[in-house]
């Protein structure tokens, strides 16, 4: 089938304003969308940029703006997309570089803000740290997120101010926060708490739809929110 | 000049191993990782199904049979030594991932959670043995997040999206790297006592492939050029399980969890190649079961590919069959609920990829390019080897997929190289520290970026016709065709002189994006450039070497031979041409015997 692809291209060198450059190509319904972008700069123009690596949504580089979601280009077909027509764009709230390349940067800050990894002084045993497979379930789902920032990138409070640690920092948060080995709950809630932190959340629900893994954002951050309301992390 | 950095260790690749060594190393020395990717995006992240350590906790087990397991696995090509090192290491390395808060699946004990793989047995009864330490088919991805979250923790130096052009490399010892700032085209020079190479596989040399497009042998390549030799590079694995004409990862604890492989006929084929652990067997021998049967016109319809059948009814009928038991002794019977919470990641894979519910649905699967078991040579302490003697290039270090230290030899067991990661990681950091701890800075040449400046005005001064997307597909072709799970001495000719067209057509690219901003089309001419590289050197080691040992299966020499070939390959780039020598395998506690599953 023809496919025509709408493509945001945005380059500092040019002296040009970003615009946007329609490409036509022939595609099988089980081609991703990375395959046609990859085609396009392969065959038409050379210069069109953006990330990519493993190509089936597990690295998190490849998330853009397809007919107005964020999703991972890898990770959607075209026969997926239900029409002959496909826009792709830059994720919204980063400052963009060229083309669909954006500044990650601001997300990974906000990501480093929130203290994400394991805290826990006392002495580790010998062997493992014991832990139930209910207490292990308790935060399965946030220990998915890739980073790919579909999420916080579909946020209209990201938008607003990109200091609002966002769905994912939160997510990643939420994911140490209930980790029964850890101890650093109080410090992350207190982070959490803060000007930038969970309160910016209006349960718009922009970041669960995005989430590429399917991870439940919105209710994720709920139970931070309750957590720093209740001051109990059951 | 600001584009000047110097760091006692510079690490280059910023997945498990890069990582592993980075934090280690970060210890005592000053050092700092250069990644071409954002550390998260690495490769190690794509990892599924487990990572091998024999902790015992669901049935019997001990680091001598898994040694003993990776020595047969490896065709007996595995340096023995470094074997039973990795394996007796593995135990304390996963206790460790666990303490820096890997998220383990537990058992209803609260153990790590373990499961069965390919070629891990109970060495007293040839059984599948539950080695494998999973997170779910996410193992990988929480390695890596567990190891970055720790670098955080620790304060490690990143310099993100830089890409390693060359190694520098003066009075014999190693100086420093050169690599390019994808933001704006700079080069930097990295001035660095000790240099740790982590920079992951090739496997984008081949068609159907389970790698990243940044798996690009970038650090194999740079080293090549710059006279290090690569060892083994012929024996490259084929994952028996990757997504028809995808290539994409099923992983092998599909396999694990019960999930059989099935031809057109509705057989489960392995039974006749693999009568003891079956589905169960080395990735090599599953590979080449499969391309037989396909052959045999066996295929689903005719076609290239089988079927993966892990829809709860196949896995319990063959599971009675076989008499599986679950380590408390009760029959194993399994759930749709149960697997879906054990693959959540697969059956994700399934329903996008392949339109296919894998609970209710076969999956079509067909091998795919997987693993390279050559490398950059090393010790078991992650230190460069550039001989037949393996004489040590001081402050030159290797680790993970991009060496070969050998442990995997000619064929790598699955949930090994998650293990290699970890333990050779953790040790060429500890290394690289400790070396550059009582070492100097090596004077560097008058103009470090020489080299690499020339290599660069030759890609950006180009004006032809061609086109890198071309050339690509055509070395992927024939490299998938005829270097591939079964070879031949004129298949392999015909693939070596396209490689060497190819060459000559790459030097005649189009006029590329001559941009400064992310000009991710010079990064792609580069990467080809790697690629055609140990393309090259891949064949002609293959080339030459007249047997069939793990990954490596000649139609015309179909044996084993190890009065001739029970040794290592090294090949070095001298004048444009490979010159191929050899080196002994270590041998301590397990003489060669024929490889039966």
């Amino acid at each position: 089938m023809e496919v025509t692809l709408k493509i945001f291209r945005y380059n500092p060198e040019s002296g040009k304003k970003p615009h946007y450059e329609k490409y036509t190509v022939e595609a099988e319904p089980t081609d991703r969308v990375l395959d046609l972008l990859e085609y396009i700069k392969g065959n038409f123009d050379g210069t069109l940029s953006f990330r990519r690596s493993c190509a089936h949504g597990i690295c998190g580089s490849d998330a853009m703006r397809i007919n107005g979601q964020n999703r991972l280009a890898c990770k959607l077909l075209v026969k997926d997309l239900h029409g002959a027509q496909i826009t792709v764009e830059p994720i919204l709230g980063l400052r963009v570089i060229k083309d669909l390349i954006v500044d990650m940067e601001p997300f990974f800050e906000n990501y480093r803000s929130v203290l994400p990894y394991l805290i826990n002084d006392e002495p580790a045993p010998k062997k493992e740290r014991l832990q139930s497979p209910e207490e292990r379930e308790r935060f399965d789902d946030t220990t998915k997120c890739i980073l790919c920032a579909c999420c916080t990138t579909s946020c209209p409070s990201f938008w607003v101010n990109e200091k609002y640690v966002g769905p994912a920092a939160i997510v990643t948060a939420h994911r140490f926060i209930f980790d029964s080995r850890d101890r650093g709950a109080a410090e992350r809630l207190k982070i959490l708490s803060g000007q930038f932190g969970v309160y910016r959340c209006h349960t718009i629900f922009n970041c669960t739809t995005a989430c590429p893994r399917e991870i439940e954002v919105t209710q994720a951050i709920g139970e931070v929110k309750k957590a720093i309301g209740t001051g109990s992390l059951e | 000049m600001s584009n000047y950095h110097q760091f006692d260790v510079i690490v280059v690749g910023a997945g498990g191993a890069g990582l592993m060594a980075a934090l280690y190393a970060s210890k005592t020395a000053n050092t700092a990782v250069i990644s071409k990717l954002y550390p998260t995006r690495s490769h190690t992240g794509t990892a599924q199904g487990g990572v091998g350590a024999a902790l015992g906790n669901e049935g019997e087990d001990h680091p001598d049979w898994h040694t003993f397991d990776t020595v047969k696995g490896s065709d007996y090509l595995g340096d023995q030594d470094a074997i039973e090192f990795m394996c007796h290491e593995a135990v304390p390395a996963v206790y460790e991932l666990e303490h820096m808060g890997l998220p383990f699946s537990r058992t209803e004990d609260g153990l790590i959670a373990q499961r069965p793989f390919g070629g891990h047995t109970n060495n007293i009864t040839g059984k599948p043995v539950r080695r494998a330490c999973y997170a779910a088919d996410r193992t990988g991805h929480m390695i890596l997040q567990t190891l970055y979250q720790q670098c955080i923790k620790n304060d490690v130096n990143f310099f993100d999206e830089f890409q390693v052009l060359d190694v520098l490399i003066e009075n014999g010892a190693a100086a420093g790297v050169v690599a390019l700032e994808l933001a704006n085209r700079e080069l930097h020079v990295f001035h660095a006592k000790s240099v740790i190479f982590a920079t992951g596989g090739h496997g984008r040399i081949w068609e159907i492939t389970s790698n990243a497009y940044s798996y690009t042998g970038d650090g194999p390549a740079a080293l090549l050029r710059r006279g290090i030799p690569m060892e083994d590079m012929e024996f490259f694995q084929f994952h028996p399980t990757g997504i028809y004409r995808m290539g994409i990862l099923i992983t092998e604890g599909v396999r694990g969890e019960g999930g059989i492989l099935v031809n057109d006929k509705g057989e489960r084929f392995m039974e006749h190649y693999a009568p003891t652990v079956k589905d169960l067997a080395s990735r090599d021998v599953i590979s080449r079961a499969m391309y037989l049967e396909m052959r045999d016109g066996r295929g689903i319809n005719g076609k290239r590919y089988l079927y993966l059948d892990m829809r709860p009814e196949t896995v319990n009928r063959y599971a009675a069959l076989d008499g599986r038991k679950r380590p408390d002794g009760s029959p194993y019977v399994v759930t749709g609920e149960e697997l879906l919470s054990k693959l959540p990641d697969i059956v994700d894979f399934a329903r996008t990829y392949l339109g296919v519910d894998p609970v209710a649905q076969p999956m079509p699967v067909q091998p795919t390019a997987h693993y390279a078991m050559g490398g950059i040579p090393t010790n078991m302490y992650g230190e460069v080897v550039i001989d037949e003697a393996n004489t040590v290039l001081p402050g030159l270090y290797a680790a993970g997929e991009c060496a070969c230290v050998s442990v995997h030899g000619a064929n790598r067991l699955g949930t090994n190289s998650l293990l290699d990661l970890i333990v050779f990681g953790k040790h060429a950091g500890l290394r690289a520290a400790e070396y550059a701890n009582g070492a100097s800075f090596q004077t560097l040449p008058a103009d470090p970026l020489e080299y690499a400046n020339q290599q660069l005005d030759q890609i950006l001064h180009s004006d032809g016709e061609e086109k890198v997307y071309v050339i690509g597909h055509e070395m992927k072709s024939v490299m998938f065709d005829e270097v591939g799970v079964f070879r031949t001495q004129e298949g392999m000719q015909k693939a070596l002189e396209k490689i060497g067209e190819l060459r000559e057509r790459l030097k005649r690219v189009r006029k590329p994006d001559m941009g400064k901003v992310f000009n991710t089309e010079l990064l792609d001419i580069w990467e080809l450039g790697n690629l055609l590289e140990l393309a090259e050197v891949t064949t002609v080691s293959a080339l030459a070497r007249t047997e069939s040992r793990g990954g490596h299966a000649r139609e015309d020499y179909p044996k084993r031979d190890d009065v001739n070939w029970l040794k290592h390959t090294l090949a070095w780039k001298r004048n444009g041409n490979i010159e191929l020598g050899y080196k002994p395998v270590v041998i301590t506690k397990f003489q060669p015997k024929e490889r039966v599953y």
